[in-house]
């Protein structure tokens, strides 16, 4: 059945959440650089506080330059309501505290970011939150590590370092029918290229410094509501589904129905913890995602050119892109991700460690860094830098080999970043041939 | 809270305040698939402004049970049943779209009852076009799509929503999504079937005050003149830049008309 279309996605990328402002008609969102917002009266004041009416107090909490990517970010993933934070990690605290307390447990993908494996294997812990990790490629699996404490399942759209496509649809699914609720990390893929929610995922957070902001230089998150997720019916949930006495007793899916979850991360979460993003940085990230859809298919187009490029490389033992036939998640990728499967891939460079540093060390497009997701392309040597502690046999356990290298590819002509790829690797080639490693 | 009507459990928000049988009662009736959280800023904001608020949920709507009731006239007769079971004798009866109708039919059915009646989003008759009507027994994604769309002004299509970093369109439309199945289509025949409001419109003495969205096009400006002539007690203010779903849209501003319209009629009782 045909019916009237809403607005677009790069529509919604460039004006959802912002009307011109009213007061001095800018056109583009002012950066509410304030504290604090003035009551009309004592009565508007008490209003606000008690959730009676709609607005700002306090900018730890809402603050309108951070409510227009709010609500941009939530329109273009079909949520209900967001809330940005100071870092990626600070949004998946956010998402994780909002339903888990001591004694809850979560069930993970083992493939993910190593700030996220830290947190859920190391810092929760300490907090009586436990984390049973499994393998994305078994989607029965979490249905089988889910216990009745059970509050969360977690993957990434594509995991970390492999870029395993996270089968959401049917991980999903079984989480549903534990009553469990799917959080997504939406970092690698954005709207653009993946829309959890409409895949089956309840709740997605992102680490905004990456693509949606996209030119490295502002540090946030954003943690959205999809708004589908029955709180009630589940039955494992009193954060949400009882009263809360830290404000005013409200229950919160009586209150705010689809909502509840992203209205308590608000009230209590973003409120205790304090993990706010600073204004100018939510019109820092505005600026990059007025360009999203650009920008991603430009550092689509570009990784593929790559990934051709070194796939049929001599130098080059292995590409892991989930575009390549090898890959063991393509079939799923086509599937889901049929816009691409993002810009970060890694590559393995014959002659190992001595290798990949000489590689790194005469790239002179690339920049040598610990990002991803920036206009201008990246590259980092896990055995050399991230991992460089871990020998050969503990590096193979994490999914990484000596020679690995990632690459972040950004918007750059593809041409150069192809020639400067070219030379570092011929240079590489020819410093180990001359002289072996010594470690 | 939770109420038996006419041996159903019903629910009904009360702002997190326990009834007060000392207080005036201030009924809110929600649109077709929709339930009490439309009205959440509303309703809190008269729980704790000396007021019973009771925003419900129809029959077959929300956490209420039985079947939705089918008709305006049913509906009008049920408001009176639920406030009689709170055993409330006057009250203020505030709908929206549907709830409009059904709260016009209600302030018909016992005018002396009815001290003050808030209108919101209404047009008499209201129209429902088939397509719309046929989605929502057929297609329930794509009637919920049509709402979504038609019930937002362009403006907040757009965004800029009131209540920080929440995005309207889909507040609305996951809310539609939850009702239960076949009930947005008995709600939209309802509202087409509904005739007899102008009519019973006359009957109203009591202050009724339409609230209209100059976006409107799901319950227009223009479609509200008709009750406007036929109301003997009845006044107007026009929302600019809002459109059909007003409580989510300008919610201070449905808010300051409703709370000046029920005020006005507490001081005028006050002062007899």
């Amino acid at each position: 059945m045909t019916g009237p279309h809403p607005i677009r996605f790069d529509t919604l990328s460039l004006h959802a959440g912002q009307q011109p402002d009213p007061t001095t008609g800018a056109r583009a969102t002012p950066i509410y650089q304030t504290s604090s917002f003035v009551f009309r009266d004592t009565e508007h004041a008490a209003a606000l506080f008690n959730a009676e009416r709609a607005g700002h107090v306090y900018s730890r909490i809402t603050n309108p330059t951070n409510a227009v990517l709010e609500e941009r970010i939530s329109a273009l993933e079909g949520g209900v309501g967001a809330i940005v934070t100071a870092s990626g990690q600070a949004a998946m605290h956010l998402a994780i505290v909002t339903i888990c307390s001591a004694g809850d447990h979560i069930v993970a993908s083992r493939s993910l970011y190593g700030g996220s494996h830290n947190l859920l294997s190391y810092t929760l812990p300490r907090f009586g939150i436990e984390t049973t990790f499994v393998d994305p490629a078994q989607p029965e699996g979490f249905a089988t590590a889910i216990r009745k404490n059970t509050k969360l399942v977690f993957g990434e759209t594509l995991g970390n370092p492999g870029l395993d496509v996270l089968d959401i649809p049917r991980i999903s699914a079984l989480a549903h029918a534990a009553g469990v609720p799917m959080l997504v990390d939406s970092t690698f893929t954005t709207p653009y290229l993946c829309r959890p929610f409409d895949l089956g995922a309840d709740l997605v957070f992102h680490s905004a410094t990456k693509f949606l902001g996209g030119h490295g230089i502002a540090i946030g998150g954003v943690l959205v509501d999809g708004g589908s997720f029955d709180w009630e019916a589940s039955g494992r949930f009193p954060t949400l589904t009882e009263p809360y006495a830290g404000f005013h007793d409200m229950d919160f899916v009586e209150e705010h129905g689809p909502a509840a979850f992203i209205m308590r991360a608000r009230k209590e979460g973003i409120r205790d913890f304090g993990a706010c993003m600073s204004p100018t940085t939510a019109f820092y990230l505005l600026q990059g995602v007025e360009t999203l859809s650009l920008r991603m298919q430009r550092h689509v187009d570009n990784t593929r050119k790559i990934v051709a490029y070194l796939d049929q490389h001599d130098a080059v033992e292995w590409v892991t892109y989930p575009e390549l036939p090898s890959h063991r998640d393509h079939a799923l990728a086509r599937t889901l991700l049929p816009r691409g499967c993002g810009a970060v891939f890694s590559f393995g460079l014959k002659g190992g460690r001595p290798a990949g540093r000489h590689f790194i060390e005469n790239l002179r497009v690339f920049s040598h860094l610990a990002n991803v997701g920036d206009a201008k392309s990246l590259v980092i040597h896990p055995a050399s830098t991230t991992h460089h502690r871990m020998d050969a046999q503990t590096l193979h356990s994490a999914g990484i080999t000596e020679g690995t290298v990632r690459l972040s590819v950004g918007l750059e002509d593809a041409q150069d970043l192809i020639e400067d790829l070219e030379r570092a690797i011929s240079q590489a080639q020819r410093a180990t041939q001359k002289k072996p490693a010594t470690r | 809270m939770e109420l038996s009507v006419n041996g159903q459990s019903t629910y009904l928000y009360t702002g997190a305040r326990a009834f007060d049988a000392a207080l005036p009662s201030v009924m809110f009736v929600h649109g077709a698939g929709l339930d009490h959280s439309v009205w959440i800023l509303q309703s809190r904001w008269f729980a704790h402004h000396g007021y019973n608020a009771l925003a419900v949920d129809l029959p077959g709507h929300g956490r209420s049970q039985g079947e939705a009731l089918g008709s305006i006239e049913k509906m009008g007769t049920w408001i009176w049943q639920c406030l009689d079971a709170l055993k409330v004798a006057n009250a203020h009866i505030i709908g929206h779209s549907m709830g409009s109708l059904a709260a016009l039919d209600a302030a018909a059915i016992a005018p002396e009852r009815a001290l003050f009646t808030g209108l919101l989003g209404i047009a008499v008759p209201m129209p429902v076009s088939d397509t719309l009507i046929d989605a929502a027994r057929d297609d329930l994604a794509a009637a919920i799509n049509m709402i979504t769309l038609w019930g937002h002004g362009f403006s907040a299509q757009i965004g800029g929503n009131q209540a920080p970093g929440m995005w309207m369109m889909g507040s609305a439309s996951h809310l539609l999504a939850r009702s239960h199945s076949g009930v947005l289509h008995q709600d939209l025949l309802a509202c087409k079937a509904y005739s007899a409001g102008l009519k019973r419109a006359q009957l109203i003495t009591n202050p009724v005050l339409v609230v209209l969205g100059k976006q409107d096009i799901m319950a227009s400006p223009r479609g509200a003149k008709p009750l406007l002539q036929a109301l003997v007690n009845g006044s107007s203010v026009l929302l600019d830049r809002c459109g059909h779903l007003m409580m989510a849209e300008q919610p201070d501003r449905v808010l300051d008309a409703l709370a000046q319209g029920v005020a006005t009629v507490v001081c005028a009782a006050k002062a007899t």
